[in-house]
């Protein structure tokens, strides 16, 4: 599929780095173009969403359990050091050793060392949204450390050369055969190879999943994971899973090192009894996921004896400061939002420049990564604000009012760069909109001019495609529908020209009846 | 400064604005309460085999017959014994070949050529379906309910509960005691080609679930 780079031990990703991705509008209209990824994702949201209003309506207490969601991680955030104390003192207490890191540079050099500490030149990947965003896998490969990706859809993307799209099924945008011609052209490479008559049905396709990893998950002798959540009262970390490979990974090699969000503490091991119903729910809609586990540092004769814990800051104390942002850092990874949104189910979720795509995304990254790069200040633009990523979040995140108040953080960190306050297209319009419409005769007169354009336009198309600056900040993302050929005045006055009705001003010319009553 | 204390020192700026009453967040939910699910056992019975489980139930003195025609149904020849179960409980199974863990624990390979493993459980979930494992005596270290392919998982009536909460309540002790905990929801399943739930990838593809009483 792609060339094979000098020496690589592990799949090569797609060149580039994430926060240079063009802006989103740029991003969409390249993915827009690609029907059968169109086809994928419209086919998996859709299943997904039904599925989660299904078993989400099992449930009486719902709304109960999402104010106490909230509550939960508003009671973590609002005194995170002090939990975050706790949970260093009680995992150190359970024989884990804690590091800390600033940003994705020292967490990465930690693992690093860690892994070459044991000898090892391979660990075992557990999917962790944490490890992606630091994108840790490229940093052990230049360790000379071969990651191997052990989720399904974490290893069909790892497999393919490819980014992740999606939270929790990271390979939403492929189809099962573009799956099966992944599989069987590239898992020889790297280990056992899929069997030569794959098919593409998924039982298949997860059975050579399972013959591929088999051996390198009794030969690991390092993992690396995330975790769901960290228990500050009991030391504990959470991992929510499905398919087997995280008690593989967390169960069968010696040294297990776990990058955590410092975002990721909750108080108590009774505060699971609220959060293993909303994520399961929200996320893979299902009563319970297949496997959850639950481990308190190092077990004498059960698993990994080397336990390590890399808390990781990378941005998100900068999101703690914004008064209103913080709320994102409720986020419980679910994926609900993504499943949910209309933008996301046509672009999907490269267009997002980011392993957060989504709703969830567009309102994180620009918090945790800052408003510097282009991608970034694009994102809290990319939704149509309906709303519907707010009414499915369990933590009741309030994403769409979170894209308005990046919207504005977005223009004022626009307004500092250029040191002036430059005239942008938008107060403009809205200033002479204003004026138009401030009298009636104005506003005639301007739908008059549009009709004409409407009734020229109208014999050739039935929108609008780009148009010229200052309107192209609008259209270079929409399609405006041509200009009608009538105003609603002009039609009130053709049709019911007898009746001024209350809001008339006395000019309707006189002697014109109605043709027909609508 | 160091990275722990810069990122302490970072959170508490971040939160300058915070005043004590905004900190002293109320959580509106009472813990540990049961759930409504009318009748506990069979709505646990039905939720498993929502997973594609199967599930027996049977009286205590029918036990042994129940498990060894689960190592038959499962088709499992070779099956690893946790520490501490009972060893009355295998007496009815034999044509299975047992292999205890008394000498010292098998390397991951070994486990591997073993096709079965039959485990107590710590508690049930009714609502969700739910087997939690605390790994306790009976039920062996993580490694051996997961590398085996077939699990016959044996849980009384008594430990099964309405929904999550009773059940984290339930584990406290175990949690307290440091202990690992594995919560299971049917056969391994993922749903990553096409968002459609496909049963069996990497832990044990079959789960046979017997509840006695």
């Amino acid at each position: 599929m792609s060339e094979q780079t000098h020496q690589r031990l592990t799949p090569a990703p797609p060149s580039g780095q994430l926060i240079d991705s063009p802006r989103f509008p740029v991003a969409a209209k390249h993915e827009l173009g690609n029907a059968q990824q169109r086809a994928n994702l419209r086919h998996a949201t859709h299943t997904i969403r039904d599925k989660r209003a299904r078993v989400v309506g099992e449930l009486d207490n719902w709304e109960q359990l999402r104010l106490a969601g909230e509550a939960i991680k508003n009671k973590v955030l609002r005194n995170l050091p002090d939990h975050l104390v706790r949970l260093e003192a009680s995992l150190t207490a359970n024989g884990a050793t804690v590091h800390w890191a600033r940003d994705a540079a020292e967490a990465n050099r930690i693992v690093v060392g860690l892994v070459q500490a044991t000898g090892s030149h391979e660990v075992v990947k557990v999917k962790s949204m944490a490890t992606q965003e630091i994108e840790l896998n490229e940093a052990l490969e230049d360790a000379g450390i071969a990651a191997w990706e052990t989720d399904l859809a974490e290893l069909i993307v790892q497999l393919g050369h490819d980014r992740p799209s999606h939270i929790l099924v990271p390979a939403i945008h492929r189809n099962r055969t573009e799956v099966r011609d992944i599989f069987r052209e590239e898992m020889g490479r790297y280990g056992t190879p899929a069997p030569p008559d794959l098919d593409d049905n998924p039982a298949n396709l997860a059975n050579a999943a399972r013959g591929h990893l088999r051996d390198k998950f009794m030969r690991a002798k390092v993992a690396v994971s995330g975790a769901n959540f960290a228990i500050a009262d009991t030391g504990s970390l959470v991992v929510v899973e499905s398919e087997g490979n995280g008690r593989m990974c967390l169960t069968l090699p010696d040294t297990l090192i776990s990058v955590v969000g410092v975002e990721k503490v909750l108080p108590s091991f009774d505060d699971l009894e609220v959060f293993l119903q909303l994520l399961p729910r929200s996320s893979t809609a299902e009563r319970m996921n297949p496997y959850t586990s639950i481990w308190s540092g190092r077990r004498e004769g059960d698993g990994p004896q080397d336990v390590h814990v890399v808390l990781l800051d990378n941005g998100r104390t900068r999101a703690l400061a914004d008064r209103e942002g913080r709320q994102a850092l409720r986020c419980i990874r679910c994926s609900a939002c993504l499943n949910i949104c209309p933008v996301f189910e046509k672009v999907g979720g490269h267009a997002y420049g980011s392993v957060y795509p989504g709703p969830i995304g567009a309102i994180l990254n620009p918090q945790i990564r800052g408003t510097a790069s282009e991608v970034d200040r694009s994102l809290p633009f990319a939704s149509t604000l309906c709303g519907a990523c707010g009414d499915v979040c369990p933590v009741r995140i309030p994403i769409p009012e979170l894209l308005v108040h990046l919207r504005h953080e977005v223009v004022e960190a626009k307004k500092a760069d250029h040191g002036v306050h430059l005239p942008h297209a938008e107060p403009l319009m809205m200033r002479s909109g204003g004026w138009v419409m401030g009298d009636h005769r104005r506003l005639e007169a301007a739908q008059r001019a549009s009709t004409l354009g409407g009734g020229l336009l109208g014999r050739f198309t039935d929108h609008l495609g780009p148009l010229p600056w200052p309107l192209s900040a609008w259209t270079s993302a929409r399609d405006v529908p041509t200009p009608p050929t009538e105003t609603f005045r002009e039609w009130w006055r053709r049709v019911r020209g007898d009746d001024p009705g209350p809001a008339a001003s006395g000019d309707t010319p006189a002697g014109h009846t109605p043709e027909e009553t609508r | 400064m160091n990275a722990r204390d810069e990122i302490l020192a970072r959170t508490r700026a971040a939160l300058a604005d915070v005043t004590p009453s905004d900190a002293d967040v109320q959580v509106p939910w009472t813990y540990g309460q049961p759930v409504e699910v009318g009748d506990v056992l069979a709505t646990f019975v039905e939720r498993v085999e929502d997973y594609r489980a199967t599930v027996v139930r049977c009286a205590a003195s029918e036990l042994p017959a129940a498990i060894a025609a689960g190592l038959k149904f499962t088709g499992t020849d070779k099956a690893v014994v946790p520490t501490g179960l009972d060893p009355e409980w295998l007496s009815a199974a034999t044509g299975v070949r047992f292999v205890s863990e008394d000498a010292g624990q098998l390397g991951n390979d070994d486990l591997n050529r073993l096709d079965g493993v039959v485990t107590a459980a710590a508690v049930g979930i009714a609502e969700t379906g739910t087997i939690v494992l605390d790994h306790g005596p009976g039920q062996g270290r993580r490694a051996l309910t997961l590398v085996p392919d077939r699990h016959v998982c044996v849980i009384t009536a008594e430990q099964v509960v309405s929904g999550v909460p009773e059940a984290v309540a339930r584990l406290r002790p175990s949690i307290a005691a440091r202990r690992p905990l594995t919560w299971i929801s049917g056969p391994s399943a993922t749903s990553d080609i096409e968002l459609s739930r496909v049963e069996g990838v990497h832990g044990p593809r079959q789960l046979y679930v017997i509840v006695v009483g």
